[in-house]
């Protein structure tokens, strides 16, 4: 027998209505890098606050370093060296740097009057962050703070903790490629310093980056745990969805008709330079670069949320001016933002007041809205995009990830629309829920709609796109098409494209 | 890159928090130079002392009040609670006219504990939205004053001298009121920035989730900030029926819109998690001029309300666009 840091066996959990964890185990070896895998709704989350005591099991035992434990609260797990990053860094935006790292654990006078040791907790803050490769002023508003930089101020709190184990959840999901390398960078010197991490993700790439072995649950049962090198990306593929899911990118190539769109020498001070590019009918227009290039802010321009300083747009060869979401709509432009939740949805409204929002004119006769108009608008369009829910009366709030963002394009398809600007549309949603997705921009290809998708996952650039825009600090530097655009070309452009601009800094 | 923006998200932050701080004071000196040309006398040290005497209970109150916001909650009940303590302790000064008037002060921070402790119970444990339980408590504390005063007054000839004395006495050369002010300021300054505690009322108001997971008990943080609050509107009871010599049912009605807007002037996030103690001590300041300096120009008093709440917007107003500016 091994001995494990960590071990969970037979553990269920059941909450009112599902099973969110059968039965499951997993084990962890000191200073292994260790994936828990599977599709959402896999009884990841709830599996990890169960480790770290939010939850507590309704059978099963935890054992720790050998000896059973069972954690009351997430205090009880801390004090044992159990640390967890969660998915939606849960931190304290208007505090500063300092007490998100240490509350809960302050420094205190023991001596005496008892007070808050501020220089102290400063200081010892900035050596961590310093640790973590981050030179922040601990003074700072953590809300302020990139999500990269939450993060590592996520895992400063941690080591000052004095953990031992390390649960992080989805940790990439909001990072792009280059933040991604960085915290991946942290994360092996924390296992050379001898730390195990459990390390959950649904990014396939990820997970064969980093992980010494892989768990996959899936719809709260154990599936295996296997050595990285003895699971291949397909079965696990294969594992995580229950099914074989054949192409994970289905684009066909089509013949590019009519110009849609025509952007000519758009910029916006200090954000975007000289942008020009065109697109056809049936066209997937890749975009791609890191955070802080642009390349979100173009899409916003383009759809009317922020102002340009100069250039022109076209569609259908038309000059126009848009100042304004309602002018872009009505031109036919959609833009689905990169967080759903917060622009693309209303959440404690039902799938069809979603959709029809926006329609919501056409449907009504005499200012009247009509509502049997609407329900077949909202039917018809869910059907289309195959979404999973009892009625399109139920509320978006209740529907997953994959889910939501499929009632987004439903909004978007609703509205009558020939120009799709999708912002990363397929982030933070699970494999099956993506491959739906690129089957969805795929039809709608087909259909002559023109598609610009704005993405920052490598493998979906290169599968989706008919064209690539590589961009770099508001500038496009390079444009690729389909046939001759292989990974590293990308990454090339980009590399040398930052160290040539350090180079002349 | 990031290093960059972060450097300059740190540079805006530094100038919008000191500015923040500016803003109002710059706000307070044009008001004041304004009022002090149309009437000379409101520049006078008298005048200046009169209206921080004035000032001190809105200031200890809206101490009070911004924990409560803090906590993302709001407490419509401070006005009726300070009257309850005020009358209760006028009742008690008419009844036992030998009571040290250092006792009255205890009384009043007793009632307004235990008035606040109920308000306090009610949302924590009983899950009531602040708003509204508030506006309950803030009935029910205003209908048990009349009740027990029997609609009646308590006036300056029924009570013991040494009680009304005791606002007007000083205390190492400084009045007794803004004494008491400074002692709170003092006390709350350390409590909010150098207790635990302190800190937890911050976390709870600004992530409530994560206050949870971090273990920090969200309903003895609510039902502390609630007690707080009473204790100093107990206390503002005392010194308000001191200082005005007079018990009335009906005594500082409406004040709690004057000590939230304090708040808010004061930069208090109404939706919780931020709020400093200087900026609610500028906030105060603020009010009080508005309140005291409009009679001394020579404002028709039927304007005179109006014109308060257009000042106060105007204030708010500019401070956001000032800091929407600086962010840019």
């Amino acid at each position: 027998m091994e001995d494990y840091i960590l071990e969970l066996k037979g553990i269920t959990k059941t909450f009112p209505g599902v099973k969110a964890l059968d039965a499951v185990k997993f084990n962890l070896k000191a200073g292994e890098i260790h994936a828990l895998v599977g599709e959402n709704g896999a009884g990841k989350s709830t599996f990890i606050k169960i480790i770290s005591g939010v939850y507590q099991p309704d059978e099963g035992e935890i054992f720790l370093n050998g000896e059973r434990v069972s954690f009351k609260n997430p205090r009880e797990a801390r004090m044992m060296g159990i640390a967890t990053i969660y998915q939606n860094i849960i931190c304290f935006p208007d505090m500063s740097i300092t007490d998100n790292i240490f509350l809960g654990h302050e420094y205190i006078n023991n001596y005496g009057i008892k007070r808050l040791l501020w220089k102290k907790m400063h200081d010892k803050a900035k050596e961590l962050l310093h640790l973590v490769g981050n030179d922040i002023d601990p003074e700072e508003k953590m809300g302020n703070l990139s999500i990269a930089c939450q993060q590592m101020v996520e895992i400063a709190k941690a080591l000052s903790q004095e953990a031992k184990i390390f649960i992080m959840d989805e940790p990439t999901a909001a990072l792009t490629q280059h933040e991604t390398e960085e915290l991946f960078n942290i994360v092996k010197k924390l296992k050379e310093d001898g730390a195990s991490i459990i390390f959950v993700s649904h990014r396939i790439e990820d997970i064969y980056k980093i992980a010494d072995r892989i768990t996959v649950f899936r719809d709260g049962n154990y599936i295996g745990t296997w050595e990285k090198s003895q699971l291949s990306r397909d079965d696990l593929i294969k594992f995580m969805a229950g099914r074989e899911i054949t192409q994970l990118f289905p684009k066909k190539k089509i013949n590019a008709g009519r110009e849609l769109l025509r952007i000519k020498g758009l910029s916006k001070k200090g954000v975007f330079t000289d942008i020009s590019f065109s697109l056809h009918e049936g066209e997937i227009l890749g975009v791609t670069g890191l955070i802080g290039s642009g390349r979100s802010e173009l899409a916003q321009a383009i759809f009317g949320i922020h102002p340009v300083d100069a250039g022109m747009i076209y569609i259908q060869g038309k000059p126009v001016r848009i100042d304004n979401p309602v002018k872009a709509m009505k031109l036919g432009i959609g833009y689905l933002p990169e967080d759903r939740q917060k622009q693309g949805l209303v959440l404690p409204f039902s799938i069809m007041e979603n959709i029809t929002l926006p329609v919501i004119e056409s449907l009504s006769q005499r200012g009247w809205l009509r509502q049997s108009n609407e329900y077949m608008k909202a039917k018809e369009m869910a059907e289309l995009l195959q979404i999973k829910a009892n009625s399109v009366l139920d509320k978006v709030y209740f529907l997953s990830g994959g889910n939501q963002q499929k009632v987004v394009i439903a909004k978007l398809l609703a509205a009558k629309l020939r120009i799709l600007i999708l912002d990363e549309p397929t982030k933070g949603i699970d494999v099956g829920a993506k491959a739906a997705m690129h089957e969805i921009m795929c039809n709608l290809a087909s259909k002559g709609y023109g598609i610009i998708m704005i993405s920052s996952e490598m493998p979906e650039i290169l599968g989706m796109s008919d064209r690539i825009l590589v961009m770099h600090k508001g500038r496009i530097i390079a444009e690729f098409n389909r046939d001759e655009v292989t990974r590293e070309k990308i990454i090339e452009v980009t590399i040398n494209k930052r160290d040539f601009n350090q180079g002349t800094l | 890159m990031e290093k960059i923006s972060i450097l300059r998200n740190m540079y805006l932050n530094l100038k919008i928090s000191k500015f923040k701080g500016i803003g109002l004071v710059f706000f307070i000196l044009l008001l004041s130079i304004i009022i002090g040309l149309r009437n000379p006398n409101y520049l006078t040290v008298g005048n200046i002392r009169d209206m921080l005497l004035d000032t001190t209970i809105l200031a200890i109150m809206a101490l009070g009040m911004m924990l409560v916001i803090v906590t993302r909650g709001i407490d419509l009940s401070v006005a009726s609670v300070l009257a309850l303590s005020g009358m209760l302790v006028g009742l008690f000064v008419e009844k036992y006219q030998w009571a040290p008037a250092s006792v009255t002060i205890f009384i009043g921070l007793a009632i307004g504990s235990f008035c606040g402790a109920i308000t306090g119970f009610i949302v924590a444990k009983g899950k009531v939205m602040p708003i509204i339980a508030t506006l309950g408590m803030m009935n029910v504390y205003r209908g048990l004053t009349f009740v027990i005063s029997g609609g009646r007054w308590v006036n300056a000839h029924q009570m013991p001298e040494s009680f009304k004395q005791m606002t007007r006495t000083s205390i190492f050369g400084i009045d007794f009121l803004i004494f008491i002010a400074i002692l709170v300021y003092i006390v709350f300054y350390y409590f909010i920035y150098y207790t635990r505690t302190g800190r937890q009322i911050y976390a709870v108001g600004s992530n409530p989730e994560a206050a949870h997971i971090t273990g920090i008990n969200i309903d003895y943080i609510l039902q502390l900030v609630y007690t707080l609050m009473g204790s100093l509107s107990g206390l503002a009871g005392v010194l308000w029926v001191s200082r005005y010599a007079s018990a009335q049912s009906d005594t500082a009605m409406g004040l709690e819109m004057s000590v939230i807007a304090a708040c808010v002037l004061g930069g208090v996030k109404i939706t919780g998690g931020s709020g400093e103690v200087y900026g609610v001590l500028l906030g105060s300041i603020l009010i009080g001029i508005i309140n005291n300096a409009l009679p001394l120009v020579r404002i028709s008093p039927f304007w005179k309300l109006a014109l308060q709440g257009v000042i106060i917007l105007v204030a708010v107003i500019i401070n956001a666009i000032i800091q929407k500016k600086v962010e840019r």
